[in-house]
């Protein structure tokens, strides 16, 4: 293991020979990690695209017959009272799109409420910080079901919120806030806060504040020291957190099961219905790698974002 | 590290807006720990102060099993997990350019967290069977590598974000004093990037911890964990027993994390 | 790092402790619902047997067959519900039962012996029977309760405040019955008015859920489709709470357990489905999971309150309405699917 070689300096790279062998070694470090992945992780995932071209198995599992009506229907519908009738799939685009929707606002939610709790943390003497951290994460060690549960005792029409609510006067009678969109944010919110707290925290803590001190020695404001410093510079971390809470979010459905009642499927609800009750594999294959190639897209948006050059890097 | 000026670092109204995180993480938590001391069977009413739950959840020989396994798979997966993401992390950090093959890497590195679980489980269902049928080994191996594939991007993410945002001079006058390659990794870049690791380890763990839906999937005969053993309840009716699991695996964790707490001090 | 190793350290330590406490001699792996194996009863069996029992908790039948199927699983025993237990049969996957080696077969009751998902019962034994039903909560609505238009034709007091468990199948076909059609119908025009039905009706529905019994008994939702086990327990929690047979047609589910093909402990499983069809251990099943059981003389050692409860006894004026669920054709099933979807859209 060479951290010399992994952290060049600048002349190495320019000689074809050094960089070569740096290559090698980046190589034979990220192997044991590809491995893994491609054993319990990416290959098995070879066969969801081979059973999206197979023909539905009559209870669940697929005929090895080519077809390729699991992708023309995860895009069109053929009308069940008319079958000469071929329409678009607009059920399984609103499905999509409100997925997307919820998951973009759950991933600003969390920025919002976590950049300032990164931020608080990583402005503590550096013997606490470990506390506050570990306040972050203590809640998660309950699992995800039970923390969803936990919620929904929160906000329910005889729940913590609305019982204070009622007593205190301010309402009359208790507010509707499960089985709500409002209650899946909220829901997904506090599932996914520390996925963004963690990456932000672990890319501020390394802050160097003397940075700051020079903005603000030089009559810049709060604001514009936040903006042209502190964000250029936490954003590896930002970024890190936004795919750790975007992806699972798009896919979620516990969550949006229990909170929002499941009154409308998100996409994840939508896939394992194929899987399960539908009984049709191949176009739930079909969906779940609709859903890949968008969540793909949006990452290669994100690899390009942070690996522009992004001015000096301190150091 | 260099001397503070809280003044600056204290940004208006990002204390208060950390507050209320912190009462929005807990308040939830609190309400499941008050709830495993009641008395009724359901969570609708508070019919006075009970230890029967935390008697019944401790007399119940599938909880303990399923939490110990729980446990045990978390901890296999978070660490191997994690040192294979630090590996990957230092490959794909800190280099002017990227190497040929890196996005791809990039990829394979985050797909367990663009595929639903529920996909991710039955592509392993049918991958894991033909093994299983074909060696006879049913083990907990299985959910080991499943676990620790899906957690290794939650490890990576973290740790890479750290390493971006490391200063690298120490390192380079570790290699001007002729370090070794290995001495100036173990004495400058692992104590430094020692937070990325924590942050993704913890991660990892929690991510563990909540992984049900590929479970289900490739559980063997007897390999319920947790979540899978609540979401079978969840059918039909989740009672406060499940408060009470619950409250000690955070008192659990308030253990672990004091411990770790103590012995790092010791260690500064 | 450190954290690594200490956490390392101690799994191998729970890891060590796991294989320790595995037992010699016989084992038994179940394969079962969530929360439907009573623990008394398999401690009971581990006493009586000496054979060492595993349950593992699957959460739909879909999860069950599918990984079943795949193999590799190391399973003996599994319950399946009778809508699949054709599809298990007719894939090989459970065994033939032989009355001389299970004797208490004797113990089935007369109405579970001969039945058409299992006939004449040569693959699976009674583990659990019910219904799925309405249930509303009557200090909100005192009209008629045994009828679908609880939920598909929503009274006013109810609007808003009722909640449909999401069994895309059974839900589908009540609102078939309730049209007119027959379970797992066809028919284009039924399933136009069945969908035209569905989706009126979901403006009124607060939600698609399962584990509703405290929000039952908390008044958060007032009515809605259930089981009737569950609503049961969320009458005992409030009394207010009753449970309703749709006079339109409603399913009867059973829960029937079998050996799996690969099993192996075979002769394990034999003695413990002998065991489970023994009355008074399948009334032990029945206290636990709060549904009947199917064997004859159970009743006598059932719990008080379930041998009068309204909802486990079906009263007589409402058996008609009753029909066994049944398991759809793939291509009324494709139909179902889409008419969901376009429902839950």
């Amino acid at each position: 293991m060479s951290a010399v070689e992994l952290a060049p300096h600048g002349a190495d790279t320019t000689k074809p020979k050094a960089r070569r062998g740096d290559i090698a070694w980046r190589w034979w470090l990220v192997m044991p990690a590809l491995i893994v992945l491609l054993l319990a992780a990416s290959g098995p995932l070879l066969i969801v695209l081979v059973y999206s071209f197979l023909e539905p198995g009559n209870f669940g599992g697929v005929v090895w017959n080519f077809s390729t009506d699991g992708w023309f229907q995860v895009f069109f519908t053929r009308d069940i009272f008319d079958e000469t009738l071929v329409t678009p799939a607009t059920a399984h685009l609103d499905i999509f799109w409100r997925s997307i929707k919820l998951a973009l606002y759950t991933t600003l939610i969390t920025a919002i409420l976590g950049f300032p709790t990164a931020w608080f943390i990583a402005t503590r003497a550096p013997d606490v910080r470990p506390i506050w951290l570990f306040l972050v994460t203590i809640p998660f060690w309950t699992n995800l079901v039970i923390r969803t549960f936990a919620i929904m005792e929160v906000i329910r029409n005889e729940g913590l919120v609305n019982n204070v609510l009622r007593g205190v006067g301010i309402v009359s009678a208790p507010i509707q806030m499960l089985f709500t969109d409002f209650a899946i944010l909220l829901g997904m919110a506090y599932v996914f806060l520390p996925l963004m707290v963690l990456p932000l925290y672990a890319s501020m803590e390394k802050l160097d504040f003397k940075l700051l001190e020079a903005g603000y020695d030089l009559y810049a404001s709060r604001l514009r020291v936040l903006w042209h410093i502190v964000l250029p510079l936490v954003k590896p971390g930002f970024i890190a957190g936004s795919i750790l809470v975007f992806i699972p979010a798009i896919g979620a459905y516990v969550t949006p099961r229990i909170l929002g009642g499941g009154r409308n499927l998100m996409l994840g609800n939508l896939i394992e219905l194929q899987f399960g009750q539908g009984r049709n594999w191949p176009l739930g294959s079909a969906l779940a790698l609709t859903l890949l190639v968008i969540v793909v897209i949006a990452l290669l948006f994100y690899i390009r974002s942070t690996s522009q050059p992004e001015g000096q890097r301190h150091g | 590290m260099g001397k503070r000026n809280f003044s600056i670092a204290a940004l208006p109204g990002f204390a208060t807006i950390a507050m209320i995180t912190f009462v929005f993480l807990y308040l939830p938590i609190v309400t499941l720990v008050v709830y495993s001391f009641n008395e009724a069977a359901s969570m609708a009413r508070w019919e006075g102060f009970s230890l029967r739950w935390y008697e019944a959840a401790l007399n119940n020989r599938q909880v303990q099993d399923v939490s110990i396994r729980s446990l045990v798979i978390a901890a296999w997966a978070a660490s191997l997990a994690t040192i294979l993401a630090t590996m990957a992390a230092l490959a794909t950090t800190r280099n002017e350019r990227r190497f040929p093959g890196q996005t791809m890497v990039y990829a394979l590195i985050n797909q367990p967290l663009m595929v639903p679980e529920i996909v991710t489980g039955v592509a392993l269902l049918i991958f894991f069977a033909m093994i299983k049928v074909s060696t006879g080994y049913q083990g907990l191996a299985y959910l080991v590598a499943a676990h620790t594939a899906f957690c290794i991007p939650f490890a990576y993410l973290p740790i890479r974000a750290r390493l971006e945002t490391m200063d690298l001079t120490l390192e380079r006058a570790a290699a001007d004093l002729y370090a070794t390659p290995w001495q100036a990794f173990r004495h400058v870049t692992l104590p430094l990037l020692v937070p990325g690791v924590i942050a993704g380890f913890m991660l990892a763990f929690v991510t563990s911890l909540d992984t049900v839906v590929i479970t289900e999937f490739i559980k063997s005969a007897g390999q319920d964990t947790l979540p899978t053993y609540m979401l079978g309840q969840m059918r039909r009716v989740i009672t406060p027993e499940m408060n009470a699991i619950s409250t000690l695996f955070l008192l659990l964790s308030l253990i672990a994390v004091t411990v770790f707490f103590l012995l790092s001090r010791k260690k500064a | 790092m450190r954290t690594t190793r200490l956490t390392l350290a101690a799994a191998a330590l729970a890891a060590s402790t796991a294989l320790a406490s595995a037992q010699d001699g016989g084992q038994l792996n179940i394969y079962n619902w969530g929360n439907y194996t009573s623990p008394e009863m398999i401690e009971k069996f581990e006493q009586e047997t000496g054979i060492d029992v595993t349950v593992t908790d699957y959460d739909s039948n879909d999860t069950a067959l599918t990984r079943i199927r795949a193999g590799g699983h190391g399973f003996d025993i599994v319950v399946p519900s009778n809508n699949y237990v054709p599809i298990w049969v007719e894939a090989g996957l459970l065994q033939e039962l032989d009355p001389a080696e299970i004797p208490n077969m004797e113990n089935i009751a007369e109405r579970w012996r001969d039945v058409p998902w299992d006939p004449n019962r040569t693959h699976t034994v009674p583990w659990q029977w019910g219904t799925t039903g309405v249930i509303v909560n009557t200090s909100v609505y005192d009209g008629d309760i045994n009828t679908s238009a609880i939920f598909l034709d929503p009274p006013d007091e109810l609007k808003g405040k009722i909640n449909v468990i999401p069994e895309m199948t059974d839900v589908m076909n009540l609102a078939v019955n309730y049209v007119g059609g027959e379970a797992c119908t066809n028919d284009r025009d039924i399933l136009r008015q069945a969908r035209d039905k569905l989706v009126e009706a979901k403006q009124h529905w607060i939600a698609l859920d399962y584990g509703t019994v405290d929000a039952y008994a908390a008044g958060d939702i007032a009515a809605g489709v259930y089981w009737n086990g569950a609503s049961m327990r969320a009458r005992l929690a409030n009394e207010d709470l009753a449970y309703g047979y749709p006079k339109e047609g409603y399913p009867v589910w059973m829960d029937s357990a079998g050996i799996l093909t690969d099993a192996q402990n075979t002769e394990n499983a034999k003695k413990f489905l002998n065991f489970v069809l023994e009355p008074e251990n399948a009334a032990m099943i029945s206290d636990f999971a709060r549904y009947a059981n199917g064997v004859e003389g159970s009743d006598a050692f059932m719990p008080e309150d379930m041998k009068t409860a309204p909802e486990i006894v079906v009263p007589a004026e409402h058996e008609e309405a009753a029909y066994f669920s049944v398991t759809c054709p793939a291509e009324v099933q494709q139909l179902y699917t889409q008419i969901w979807t376009e429902l839950l859209r």
